[in-house]
């Protein structure tokens, strides 16, 4: 095997730090892998799942991420290790669980890989998950490398059986989704034996009562600060009396090293790096924190480090008065990601130094010709995109219906229902499977006058997700709406995982499918199918459904994601506006299926002054022939 | 080292979701770690597929690691896959060093076929990376790779532009031999011409690119 599972020590391979994450797991020799796909997550289930066959590994796509947690949970209580992996948004749907299991404790090495979206690149939120291990008195480990995501992931497992509990490995976008040089360890025997001790105490926190259970959690914690003192990931590098210390961890080491670098202050800046910032190594931090009286905190997002230095500082008051900069002081952001040019902004401000990244002629010039000369570009719905379609389709039928139509969605690639080429449809947005339950809320509200049609969207993996809960409340609550799934055969926005609905599981084996139409249609629901790229035919069937009044209907507009089937297949057709019969801006359409259909695959021609279909771009989905009003948009079937 | 005689380089490489920007910062990410070299690469996607702005930091160093974003402007070379996105880099990360070599082709932004923003005309576009570099090659890498069959090849006809520019400092036959490497046999004949082609067409335009004489005094 070669590759991330390669048994080849002291190698070198070029890692992304989720491949690095999957790979100290293996040197760590776990057996189960689950998780449900969330970037800047996904890649870590995907290449454990890639070398199940070769390393004797079990690797799920759990259905949520609580489930995830429960299935490594369990190999854990059955003396296998295991690792579960997920973003920010997710941990909180594994939270109920996380917060018992703690209590409880589990056995063999469990590892909690959770990556955050600092500046929300891909994500809904930028929620700092380091505040979690805080609030359930769990160890906290932050890689700042990729070496150091697979050498602090493996050592996660020794950590959690020294207390018999979770350990937390947080990630971030810029760590998870860099690559950089890792040197490989040993991988393991590949045998693992899987027993359930049923003569041991439960795996419950009744009994003895919870109180007592934290107690011992707590003196498990102090276990874990001792140790802390001598982790092989806390290192300084400066003069040994700084003028400023710098405190950092995670993706602010690179960042702070490099701004020293720049503005060439090595002689009178220290750098402590953190790797286990909970709990803290709080003898290490007090010897450095003496050294000096600046102190600079520079990490992601919440000033989570900030406060528990302070917390520290505290202690030690009044002896020791120092100078705190970071985010309470306004010298790193609170919100967003850093950059290297953050830290030599903050250096220089609380050094009073100077630096200029270019001459302001250069800068000035820069921003003038990007201003007048670049458009804006965002994300959008990619050519041949079945969800276009639908939003179409749901367009159009809200305004044959005229009583201002309510649609709430939630996240996944159709998200994006809520932008422009969503046609701005969706108007509530938050988690997995909120949009039911807000629209079983609204659909609630007909005594309260309330008379406007309620209609919700979720995708097919989000619908096995959180939707179900939320479908049933619907039901049984007697709630009027139409739940719209727009089935298009994966998790599309994470990288076309599978999912319950999929006959593959994530190792690739054969699986058995859940029909979600039989499903919905065994709950006692009307259930319409419909192709998403029939914009007539789906604009009918849901009129008729929003026509229907008194409990939840469900319109499925299944085709699978264009991408998906790219991989695969030709394309279907080859698409051509015909110029003869494209009258241009002599149209009344007002450039029609450029301007308001917005697929990337049709562009506007400005020296013809005539629609094109640019063909490096277009699916050959053929949809757009049936938006033309003069149909000079032809289509031709490959064969 | 580079050719400022500093050490390191920071390249950027810059398109849109799905144009298979990852994929050739990876090759050459594989290309400088099989040379000796430190090498980080900060990736920006999650809705990258889905047509925005994609940019890859490949940050290289013979004495030390970096971190995955470069500095502001701390770009050596822009590779562009994409015409605008080559010069909306040099917004952030362009300096007078910096050395552009980009596609022609563009690909209209939502906000230009809606009518909500114009696209600059080409001449525009390269006057304002005139302005703002110290050289700049230009290639018609996706009308190379349409000629070859496949719009999706023009990340490989980039990666060939980038190889043949002498820029790097290591030559095109290492990046062959990665090439090699990386792809099935079924898949290799295409990439591999689809880089060949890259590789002369930037040859071609001999050590005569777009230089900015002001700017390279």
């Amino acid at each position: 095997m070669s590759g991330i599972a390669a048994n080849a020590p002291q190698t070198t391979q070029l890692m992304m730090g989720n491949e690095a994450i999957a790979r100290g797991a293996l040197e760590a020799g776990i057996g189960v892998a689950a998780a449900y796909p969330g970037n800047p997550s996904s890649e870590i289930i995907e290449t454990l799942a890639k070398s199940a066959k070769e390393r004797n590994l079990y690797v799920e796509w759990s259905i949520n991420e609580k489930v995830a947690m429960e299935v490594a949970a369990a190999a854990s209580f059955s003396n296998v290790r295991a690792l579960c992996a997920m973003k920010q948004n997710g941990l909180n749907v594994a939270l109920d669980f996380l917060s018992n299991l703690n209590l409880s404790g589990a056995k063999s090495g469990l590892v909690l890989a959770v990556c955050d979206d600092p500046g929300a690149i891909s994500s809904t939120n930028e929620q700092d998950s380091r505040l979690v291990a805080k609030m359930l008195d769990l160890p906290l480990l932050e890689p700042s490398t990729a070496q150091e995501a697979k050498d602090m992931a493996k050592w996660a497992f020794t950590l959690s059986e020294e207390i018999a509990n979770i350990c937390i490995l947080r990630s971030v976008t810029r760590i998870s989704h860099a690559r950089g040089k890792v040197t490989l360890g040993e991988l393991p025997a590949i045998e693992k034996t899987a027993r359930f001790d049923v003569t041991r105490k439960p795996y419950a926190t009744v009994g003895e009562g919870a109180a007592k259970f934290h107690q011992a959690l707590l003196q498990k914690l102090d276990r874990i600060r001792e140790i802390n003192e001598t982790a092989p990931f806390n290192n300084y590098a400066g003069p040994e009396k700084p003028e400023l210390l710098i405190i950092t961890c995670g993706s602010g080491w690179f960042y702070s090293i490099e701004a020293i670098r720049i503005l060439s202050a090595e002689k009178s800046v220290g750098i402590l790096k953190l790797g286990t910032t909970w709990p803290l190594p709080e003898k290490l931090v007090r010897r450095h924190m003496l050294q000096t009286r600046r102190i600079l905190v520079v990490e992601e997002v919440t000033p989570f480090l900030e406060g528990n230095l302070k917390e520290l500082a505290a202690d030690m008051a009044p002896a020791h008065p120092w100078i705190f900069h970071g985010k309470v002081s306004g010298h790193i952001p609170p919100f967003g990601e850093l950059t290297p040019d953050i830290v030599i902004k903050a250096v220089t401000q609380i050094l009073g130094l100077t630096y200029a990244s270019r001459d302001s002629a250069y800068h000035q010039k820069s921003q003038e010709i990007v201003h007048r000369t670049v458009p804006p570009r965002g994300p959008q719905f990619c050519a041949g995109c079945p969800h276009r379609t639908t939003f179409w389709a749901i367009k159009n039928t809200l305004l044959l219906d005229g009583r201002e139509g309510v649609l709430t969605g939630d996240i996944g690639c159709y998200g994006m229902g809520i932008m422009s080429t969503g046609f701005f449809q969706v108007k509530t947005m938050h988690a997995m499977g909120s949009g039911a339950g807000i629209a079983s809320g609204l659909g609630k509200l007909n005594g309260f006058g309330f008379d406007q049609p309620v209609l919700t969207v979720c995708g097919d993996s989000t619908f096995f997700h959180a939707t179900i809960p939320a479908l049933i409340n619907g039901i049984h609550s007697q709630s009027n709406f139409v739940l719209i799934i727009l089935d298009n055969s994966g998790t599309a926005m994470t990288g076309f995982q599978p999912h319950p609905g999929i006959e593959m599981n994530a190792m690739g084996d054969p699986a058995p499918v859940l029909d979600i139409e039989k499903l919905c249609e065994g709950l006692g629901l009307n259930v319409v199918v419909t192709d998403a790229y029939d914009i007539k035919g789906t604009t009918e069937k849901l009129l008729d459904l929003l026509r229907e009044d008194g409990k939840p209907r469900v319109l499925i507009s299944r085709r699978e994601c264009a991408l998906i089937r790219a991989k695969r297949e030709k394309a279907l057709y080859k698409v051509r506006v015909a110029e003869e019969a494209c009258i241009g801006e002599g149209c009344g359409c007002d450039r029609y299926c450029v301007r308001v259909f917005r697929c990337p695959g049709l562009i506007w021609d400005r020296e013809s002054r005539r629609a094109k279909i640019d063909e490096a771009i277009c699916s050959g989905c053929g949809v757009c022939v049936d938006v033309c009003p003069q149909a000079a948009i032809v289509r031709e079937v490959i064969e | 080292m580079s050719p400022e005689g500093r050490d390191g380089i920071n390249l950027i490489i810059t398109g849109i979701g799905g144009q298979g920007n990852i994929l050739i910062s990876r090759i050459i990410g594989e290309v400088t770690l099989g040379q000796g070299y430190w090498v980080t690469i900060g990736e920006t996607y999650g809705a990258s597929q889905r047509g925005g702005s994609v940019a890859s930091h490949v940050r290289i160093s013979k004495t030390t690691e970096q971190g995955p974003i470069t500095p502001e402007g701390g770009a050596d070379i822009v590779l562009g896959l994409e015409p605008v996105e080559s010069l909306r880099m040099l917004g952030l990360y362009g300096s007078p060093k910096t050395t552009v070599i980009s596609n022609t082709r563009p690909i209209h932004p939502m906000a230009v076929a809606i009518g909500e923003a114009d696209y600059p005309d080409l001449d525009v576009i390269k006057n304002g990376i005139r302005d703002l570099t110290r050289q700049a090659w230009y290639l018609d890498a996706t009308e190379i790779a349409i000629g070859l069959g496949a719009p999706l090849l023009t990340n490989m006809v980039m990666l060939g532009a980038l190889a043949g520019s002498g820029r790097m400092p290591f030559g095109d036959e290492v990046f062959e031999r990665q090439i090699r490497a990386a792809f099935t046999k079924e898949k290799l004949a295409l990439n591999l011409k689809a880089f060949v082609l890259g590789v002369s067409t930037i040859r071609n335009q001999g050590s005569n690119p777009d230089v900015n004489v002001n700017k390279r005094a």
